[in-house]
């Protein structure tokens, strides 16, 4: 890590989404809670890139949606450039909005196939009254798609005529037409085929360089996260297991859970391969809708010790400034 | 090599579009050893999975058809048998697994019926002893419990347990070869390395032969004999896994080797991208498919394509250059 720690962007402290399950037509009532977020801490950097990487159902994407409020918050807190938005409504989220936008998964779903793409990557422009000049923002819209390496008179085009690849660039240029401080990329790259991927990853991290953006970049394939992480937090149902640098984390995972995820993830050499103990962990992930009782991983872990089973273990910084939530290492 | 378990020649499968002609694979020949794992790697479009599905005579027609070529398996071209023919082969001897279990199995239908259907069907077992081997076969893809199991529906089974289900319905007859369609694609990364792992263990112990049909150069990597890279309907270099990886002949497989972060990688260096977008297999160009994103093409790639050549023993490259790439 850095001498000088950079200035903290965003701080998430105990953040909790839960979603009620209900039934019954007329009268609702409450049957179960599934606890997608349960009790989360970290914070990003200025200028930083964050990874949040775990399986399905682990709450990375449900984090990425509560810190920008698009869900609603259960309890916990979400500072913002020092200003605590956790209990901000729509209004007062308006001007916050402008400074954090989200990157989606799947580029064909995430763009209206009957606007033109100057209308798309535009529209945050309009919704935030900025369009006020015609030729400022014409030229604006096409400074956006150059900035994301398309051509400014694809403007007049519709989504259905662009590749994968090129779609996900004009969902990119769309996050940058307000000049935001931080992105949430959620899955960004899962849905391209993989000689487009290496383009696009280059794309979001020369656009750090050029802007100065922080990230947080959610995603299930460990080796674009390691890729283009400074930081890493490991999810496992609901909750962070282990937060740490990239370096720290792939060359000496601490968590059971995080080594067994590195383990799983074959390397592109039959020759490595062939030298790799395989450690595969059993069994799947279990429901959230009813965790497993004392640490959420007990039931999958090889080194599962009898506290394990009773007691959840807390989230402990080490001298390293690493964390990790397990016995083992408590 | 011994006497191939499977071999395609020539294999041309086409589709009518309403933008013309797509060549969704030509001209593509492959032999695949009893017991080995082969590997067909290319992305999306390259004519991987239409490869696949016309081995077993999958392609609907219309609007896809199979033109031309040999598919030889055990002695007998499979595109020359009648429907019956091709049915008594079908999940007897080769059988298929696809990347979507929830969509592969049918909802309304128990999984014990369903994993002791080819049993009942081509081994002609009575339904009692069918479902006896069915709840075996569960037990061996290690799903516990599996004679109260198969009165369960797909949908009580998550996804992981769907595919083992998927791969116990394959390996019902013993067939001798094994057809998997990306696999693992939709499933989590520890899932998928059990699955995986699972799947290679139990044809080796059938002394079964697997395609694996697959995007990703890891898994290729830790379970593939031998390597076929597609692109653009066509083979543009095969060979065993290892000298494939160590040293490839085709600025393809060189580019997507290039372009993929690995968790053993230097962090420090951008990703080398191929730049562009796949061909289009409704206008391919004349020549090489992949000249058009080839940093070293010429204009002899642009003009003419080139042919699958013997570069090095038992490795094959379709670039006139690949005695270039190889220095």
């Amino acid at each position: 890590m850095n001498a000088s720690p950079p200035e903290t962007l965003l701080a998430v402290a105990d953040l909790k989404v839960h979603f009620p399950i209900t039934k019954g037509i007329v009268v609702k009532r409450q049957v179960g809670t599934v606890k997608a977020v349960d009790g989360i801490s970290f914070s990003v950097g200025r200028g930083e890139t964050l990874g949040l990487v775990g399986e399905s159902g682990c709450g990375k994407s449900t984090t990425g949606l509560a810190i920008l409020r698009m869900l609603d918050i259960t309890s916990g807190k979400v500072e913002f450039e020092g200003e605590d938005i956790s209990a901000y409504d729509r209004g007062r989220m308006r001007p916050i909005r402008a400074r954090m936008q989200m990157v989606y998964q799947d580029p064909y779903g995430s763009l209206n196939p009957r606007m033109k793409v100057a209308d798309i990557v535009g529209e945050p422009l309009v919704v935030h009254g900025l369009a006020t000049d015609k030729d400022k923002y014409r030229a604006r819209v096409a400074e956006l798609l150059k900035m994301v390496g398309l051509l400014p008179d694809m403007a007049e085009r519709y989504p259905h005529e662009f590749s994968g690849g090129q779609r996900q660039r004009i969902g990119i240029a769309r996050a940058l037409a307000l000049e935001p401080t931080l992105l949430i990329c959620d899955e960004p790259v899962s849905a391209l085929d993989v000689s487009i991927q290496a383009q696009v990853v280059n794309l979001f991290m020369e656009l750090q360089e050029r802007l100065g953006l922080t990230y947080i970049f959610i995603a299930h394939d460990l080796s674009v996260v390691r890729h283009i992480s400074d930081r890493i937090a490991v999810m496992y149902l609901g909750r962070i297991v282990e937060i740490a640098t990239r370096d720290q984390l792939y060359k000496d995972p601490l968590h059971p859970y995080t080594q067994a995820l590195l383990a799983a993830v074959p390397i592109a050499d039959p020759e490595i391969e062939a030298g790799r103990t395989q450690q595969i962990i059993t069994g799947e992930i279990p429901s959230a809708l009813r965790p497993p009782p004392g640490c959420r991983f007990h039931t999958r872990c090889p080194k599962a010790m009898d506290v394990c089973k009773t007691v959840d273990p807390p989230m402990r910084e080490r001298d390293d400034g690493r964390a990790v939530a397990c016995h083992l290492h408590s | 090599m011994t006497q191939p378990l499977l071999s395609v020649r020539n294999l041309s499968t086409r589709f009518r579009t309403d933008r013309g002609l797509v060549r969704a694979v030509d001209d593509v020949s492959f032999d695949v050893a009893p017991g080995e794992t082969l590997a067909i790697v290319g992305e999306s479009g390259s004519g991987k999975s239409v490869t696949a599905l016309s081995i077993l005579r999958l392609i609907p027609d219309p609007p896809g058809k199979i033109e031309s070529g040999e598919i030889l398996f055990e002695g007998k071209d499979l595109l020359k048998l009648d429907d019956a023919g091709i049915r008594a082969i079908r999940g007897d001897r080769i059988a298929m697994i696809f990347q979507e279990p929830m969509s592969s199995l049918n909802p309304a239908l128990t999984v014990g019926l369903q994993v002791g259907e080819p049993i009942n069907l081509h081994r002609k077992t009575v339904w009692s002893k069918a479902l006896d081997k069915a709840a075996e076969l569960l037990g061996k893809v290690r799903i516990p419990d599996g004679k109260s199991r198969l009165n369960s529906y797909p949908h009580q089974y998550s996804g992981g347990m769907r595919q083992r289900v998927m791969i116990a319905m394959a390996l019902a007859c013993q067939p001798k070869l094994i057809i998997a369609d990306e696999p693992t694609t939709a499933l989590d990364v520890t899932v998928q390395a059990q699955i995986l792992a699972l799947l290679k263990e139990l044809t080796r112990e059938a002394n079964s032969a697997m395609i694996l049909i697959t995007h990703d150069l890891g898994v290729v990597a830790r379970y593939a004999d031998r390597v076929a890279v597609m692109y653009g309907g066509r083979i543009v270099e095969t060979a065993p896994a290892r000298p494939l990886y160590k040293s490839p002949r085709h600025p393809y497989t060189r580019g997507l080797m290039a372009s993929v972060p690995r968790l053993d990688g230097d962090t420090g260096r951008p990703l080398v991208p191929i730049e562009g977008q796949p061909p289009d297999l409704a206008s391919l160009p004349a020549g090489c498919a992949f000249a058009l994103r080839c940093k070293d093409a010429t204009e002899r790639c642009h003009r003419e394509r080139p042919p699958l050549v013997e570069s090095a023993r038992h490795h094959f490259s379709a670039c006139w250059y690949h005695e270039r790439l190889a220095a």
